[in-house]
């Protein structure tokens, strides 16, 4: 029961992403060309996403935990360090390189497409290299 | 490069279904849906049952486009503007980016934008600004 009802919201995300134009590289990457084909839905994308989840969490936040877990597990860093801004720009240049994000891939990967695939197997690729250079920065900061 | 439609009102209900799949998550399992997160974990889970709420919530994601397709009639589009070596290289750094810059487009552009993070909030700004950099030079500094 537990695990359909997580499918659900997956698939809820899923459907989002596929109608929101998410899940198109072509739609993403005119939405950044302001100087060419520019298509301006992806600002309504993430508008209405984060109205709906700001004003969720907002209700949500207040109870003393989830259904289905003991405590609400948040990010609770508030500093700025260069990982998160040199990570972050990174990512910018991956996506417009490319025009997948990985929450738009994941969805699209349900269309079949052998594009999709290519791009997920080189994130996976990226995703393992970096956790590999993470852990190699742990152990030289133990040892010194 | 592919012109696409602009289409302000699929946009903004795909957006609201991804912040309503963002609130259920968190109104479930309690975790902020980040597509970046979800993924990884599935490689180095805590436990079974933190697996397997990753499993649920992808094979959910990857429905979506099936789901689209028995409601409207329609696959929805997946148009790649890119070659295959742009699909690889990007995938590659948006998969560094993404593990050192601590999320993506849904992890910090949605959830984190909701709760107002400011880790969040510079990591978005950060990577919409590179993307769109990025874009830029592609298509009109270097023609591609």
């Amino acid at each position: 029961m537990r695990l359909i009802i997580l499918y659900l919201i997956g698939l809820v995300f899923g459907v989002g992403i596929s109608i929101s134009g998410m899940a198109n590289p072509a739609k993403v990457l005119n939405f950044f060309d302001v100087a060419g084909t520019w298509d301006p839905s992806l600002a309504f994308v993430m508008g209405g996403a984060v109205i709906v989840t700001f004003f969720g969490y907002r209700y949500l936040l207040n109870r003393p935990a989830p259904f289905m877990s003991a405590s609400f597990q948040l990010p609770t860093r508030r500093d700025l360090d260069l990982p998160l801004i040199g990570g972050s720009a990174a990512f910018g240049i991956g996506w417009g390189i490319a025009g997948f994000c990985p929450g738009g891939a994941l969805p699209a990967l349900g269309t079949g497409q052998l594009d999709v695939f290519i791009f997920t197997a080189a994130l996976l690729a990226g995703i393992f290299v970096a956790k590999a250079m993470q852990s190699f920065g742990r152990e030289k900061q133990v040892t010194v | 490069m592919i012109e696409t439609a602009f289409t302000p009102f699929q946009s903004l209900g795909g957006g609201a279904l991804i912040g309503l799949a963002a609130v259920l998550l968190m109104a479930t399992v309690g975790r902020v849906m980040g597509a970046t997160g979800i993924l990884a974990g599935l490689f180095q889970p805590a436990n079974i049952a933190d697996w397997s709420w990753r499993a649920a919530v992808l094979a959910g994601m990857i429905s979506g486009p099936m789901a689209v397709l028995l409601i409207t009639g329609d696959m929805p589009a997946v148009q790649v503007p890119v070659s295959t070596l742009m699909l690889v290289v990007g995938g590659l750094i948006v998969g560094i980016g993404v593990t050192f810059g601590a999320g993506c487009t849904s992890g910090h552009g949605v959830c984190g934008m909701a709760r107002l993070s400011p880790r969040s909030i510079i990591a978005t700004l950060t990577f919409m600004i590179t993307t769109a950099i990025t874009v830029y030079v592609i298509r009109h500094v270097l023609g591609a």
